[in-house]
């Protein structure tokens, strides 16, 4: 593709040269442990020790949190986090552990915190000396979100939780977590407050952190529950009662369509770590054999290979012409596309992976002969987290449907 | 070379785009078009060519014909991506009329160097072209021609020629001793015989040409290279047009199963019918970003057009095959009547899709490139 330092403007251009030079500098040494696909299956202190300091000397240099404002620990930059990210992309950079507290959290707090509250969470969430997780979903309330029972109720300056989450990301690492809860029994939508919760200081006095295992067998997300758990009211984001205004700014975020870019690095080759991609796909098919001959040389596979590879092209340009407005008929129509793109793709080119290594597909990670060391087989299960979680890919074709086409609502 | 972010789709794309679609809009409406090709359903009638030659006039008055000739030649000489945004209106309103064509014939030309100037200066001063480039047996492969250049005269025929009725000038290749040629010819010139195909397509005519003794110009020795050069042109425009079509045919239903109501509620309600809608949308915006991005490449990066081009022409296909279907079906009983204007549509793009190839066709191309020719053992 393009490449995109062409369009910077000086700041951006000044701010790139000064990421590119760091990051040449201060690369990382190689991790020692396994690390996972991502973020959402550490399972050891290890795991995290390493990741957390790449996050923090990350933040550090000024690579985390560029565009927000200096009083709130970021860098107070303009339109510079797109430029750290594309270069800590380029460069192979471990991906940073606290994805949920940067993806969802920080710009949350951002909008709709007071400016004490901020001044306090964001600069230890930018640095990944905090970790943070999301507690939105329960046992009753998946997709149905605004559903949620988890209830506070109000004693003076305090509210009292009791309720239980699940599925929820880094709970067993966290400190804080962003949490979705009824205020009001009466009301569904305005019935809902939305709070900043300390989880870690509170296990065991009125927090319970267990975690629950994925297909893959990794762990990552962990069921949350509250027993009179006390918070100030202090910690209460915007008004009462505005619950799920607030939790729209985190979904909107959380699926890529927010204001503020998600600090993102990525991309480091170990032997935890294997891009689902097309390219890998292709070299995939020039190893395993099919009835003598190269997969890459069956006109099939090729087929479906080209498939995968127009999809992965088709996306990127996706993101390109999201920028030029007048190739837009809907502002929102191509922003509210990329997670359930995103998500599809990379389940479609997993799963081809799988049929192309043939045989050597029932390897796992133990296995000395398994192609890529088994990490497609990681990749195409943990592809159904991604299109399960941050709303299903059915609700997500809801949304699409009814935001973007204009069709009648489901409910 | 290096492309900018937003393709080169600058202010003056962006207004000859809009100036397109209001032309469309205000001066023919899909019931317009249906009136003028319409008329005759009988599935065995005669294949006419019906058009409104008087907006094609006022499109060549525009300038829209030579927009792609090169300024040196009497054009505009815009960049493709603006092209391409113009040809998307076309699409949408499926006028039928020849710009695909002389677009195609004037990219061809633009890659014959010198020999090509004065054909491209006729397109310039309002000629219409089609591309004679095609064998009996339908290959879409440059060089696979069923004409022969011989003594100064062709001899031979050539097959699946679009809009040739409404063309004045034909670009044809043939063999020549020296390998491929290219060359420009009258349509009315002697020798030549257009022989009308009987098309499913509404909204565009076809014909087999037959050339016997025709005196005509030679416009390239190397026709392989020209083609080469050019075709992705010619597949991106046509990708641009698809999913111009791909754009109504989503909104057309999505507005019908707006208004339609079954079990007390809108159609649209239902996620059996919204969600193929959106898919139909996803893919129409795949191929979309993928036009652009191979018309960028066109104007800005060569190296890449080839590929680009087959993935935007892949992927136009696959959209609109898959938006047809949808169009059709989601409208029910109404959608399976000639009266309904999906089936305008429906038409126009099942000819499309596999015009200068279909998807997989495009994607055999795109492996060639991609992963390397197939290994001589596994064919
Ligand atoms: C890896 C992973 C990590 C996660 N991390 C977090 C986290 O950190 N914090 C958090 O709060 N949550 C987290 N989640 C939970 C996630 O947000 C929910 O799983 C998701 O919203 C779906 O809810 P559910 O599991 O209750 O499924 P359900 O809502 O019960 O859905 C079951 C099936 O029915 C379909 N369905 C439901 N409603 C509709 C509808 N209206 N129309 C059509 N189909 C429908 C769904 O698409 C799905 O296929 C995570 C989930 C996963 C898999």
């Amino acid at each position: 593709m393009s490449d995109s330092a062409s369009k910077d403007s000086p700041e951006q251009a000044e701010f790139r040269e000064y990421c590119r030079t760091w990051l040449q500098d201060n690369r990382p040494p190689d991790p020692t442990v396994r690390l996972p696909l991502s973020a959402l299956e550490i399972m050891t202190t290890e795991q995290l020790t390493y990741l957390q300091a790449w996050q923090k000397a990350a933040y550090d240099a000024g690579l985390v949190g560029c565009d927000y404002p200096e009083a709130v620990g970021g860098g107070g930059r303009k339109d510079c986090q797109r430029v750290a990210n594309e270069e800590m992309l380029a460069a192979r950079m471990p991906y940073f552990p606290n994805i949920i507290g940067l993806g969802m959290a920080a710009p949350t707090v951002f909008y709709h915190a007071q400016d004490e509250l901020k001044q306090r969470l964001l600069p230890r969430l930018f640095s990944g000396e905090d970790i943070w997780c999301q507690g939105f979903s329960e046992p009753g309330a998946g997709s149905d979100l605004a559903s949620v029972q988890t209830f506070a109720e109000r004693r003076g300056d305090k509210w009292v939780i009791n309720g239980h989450k699940v599925w929820t990301s880094l709970a067993h690492f966290a400190e804080w977590m962003i949490i979705l809860l009824r205020t009001d029994k009466s009301h569904k939508y305005d019935g809902l407050s939305y709070f900043v919760v300390p989880i870690r200081s509170a296990l065991g006095k009125g927090v319970t952190v267990r975690p629950l295992i994925k297909i893959t067998g990794e762990t990552g997300f962990n069921e949350v529950i509250f027993d009179k758990l006390e918070v100030d009211d202090s910690y209460r984001l915007d008004e009462l009662g505005k619950g799920w205004q607030v939790a729209m700014t985190t979904l909107l975020h959380e699926r890529g369509a927010g204001e503020l870019q998600t600090p993102r690095s990525g991309g480091l080759k170990n032997k935890g770590s294997h891009a689902t991609t097309a390219a890998n796909l292709i070299e995939l098919a020039r190893t395993v054999q099919r009835d003598g001959h190269a997969a890459a040389d069956d006109p099939l596979i090729r087929d479906r290979i080209m498939q995968q590879l127009i999809r992965e092209v088709g996306f990127a340009q996706n993101q390109r012409r999201a920028r030029v407005p007048d190739l837009l008929d809907h502002p929102m129509r191509l922003l509210l596309q990329n997670k359930l793109l995103a998500s599809e793709i990379s389940q479609q080119t997993s799963e081809l992976a799988l049929e192309v290594a043939g045989a050597s597909a029932s390897l796992y990670l133990g296995d000395d002969n398994a192609p890529a060391g088994g990490q497609w087989n990681l990749a195409y299960m943990n592809s159904y987290g991604m299109t399960i979680a941050a709303g299903t890919s059915e609700v997500q074709r809801n949304i699409l449907g009814e935001r973007v086409l204009g069709l009648a609502k489901s409910k | 070379m290096t492309q900018p972010d937003n393709f080169g789709f600058n202010e003056e794309a962006a207004l000859l785009k809009s100036s397109a679609r209001k032309f469309f809009a205000d001066k023919f409406p899909t019931s317009t078009l249906h009136a003028l090709v319409a008329g005759d359903h009988r599935p065995d009638r005669p294949s006419e060519c019906l058009w409104d030659r008087s907006l094609w006039q006022q499109m060549v008055d525009l300038g829209w014909t030579m927009l792609a000739v090169p300024e040196a030649s009497g054009g505009v000489g815009m960049p493709a991506v603006a092209v391409a945004g113009l040809v998307e209106e076309l699409g949408r309103a499926a006028f039928p009329c020849p710009l695909l064509g002389t677009l195609s014939a004037t990219y061809v030309l633009a890659a014959c160097g010198a020999a090509g100037e004065q054909a491209l200066a006729e397109i310039a001063a309002g000629s219409s072209a089609a591309l004679a480039i095609t064998n009996a047996a339908g290959s879409w492969s440059a060089g696979d021609t069923d004409v022969r250049f011989a003594d100064g005269k062709l001899n031979g025929g050539a097959w699946y020629v679009q809009d040739a009725r409404k063309v004045g000038r034909l670009l044809v290749s043939a063999h020549t001793d020296a390998g491929l040629g290219l060359f420009w010819v009258a349509t009315d010139a002697p020798g030549v015989n257009v022989q009308a195909d009987t098309i499913v397509d509404l909204t565009r005519d076809q014909a087999h040409i037959s050339f016997t003794d025709v005196a005509a110009e030679q416009v390239s020795a190397n026709g392989l290279a020209a083609l080469g050069q050019a075709m992705p042109a010619v597949w991106t425009m046509l990708a641009a047009d698809m999913v111009g079509a791909a754009e109504w045919q989503l909104q057309t239903t999505v507005e019908y199963v707006g208004t339609r109501q079954q079990f007390d509620r809108p159609l649209g309600f239902f996620q059996a019918v919204k969600h193929p809608l959106v898919d139909v949308m996803l893919q129409i915006d795949q191929a979309k970003s993928l036009v652009y991005n191979a018309a960028c490449a066109i104007d800005c990066e060569p190296g890449r057009a080839l590929q680009a081009a087959h993935m935007a022409k892949a992927s136009a296909s696959e959209a609109a095959a898959y938006a047809s279907g949808r169009s059709v079906q989601l409208h029910g009983g109404i959608g399976f009547t000639w009266e309904c204007f999906v089936h305008l549509y429906f038409k126009r793009q099942k000819h499309s899709q596999m015009l200068f190839g279909d998807a997989a066709w495009h994607r055999a191309r795109l492996a060639d490139i991609v992963i390397g020719p197939l290994a001589a053992t596994a064919s």
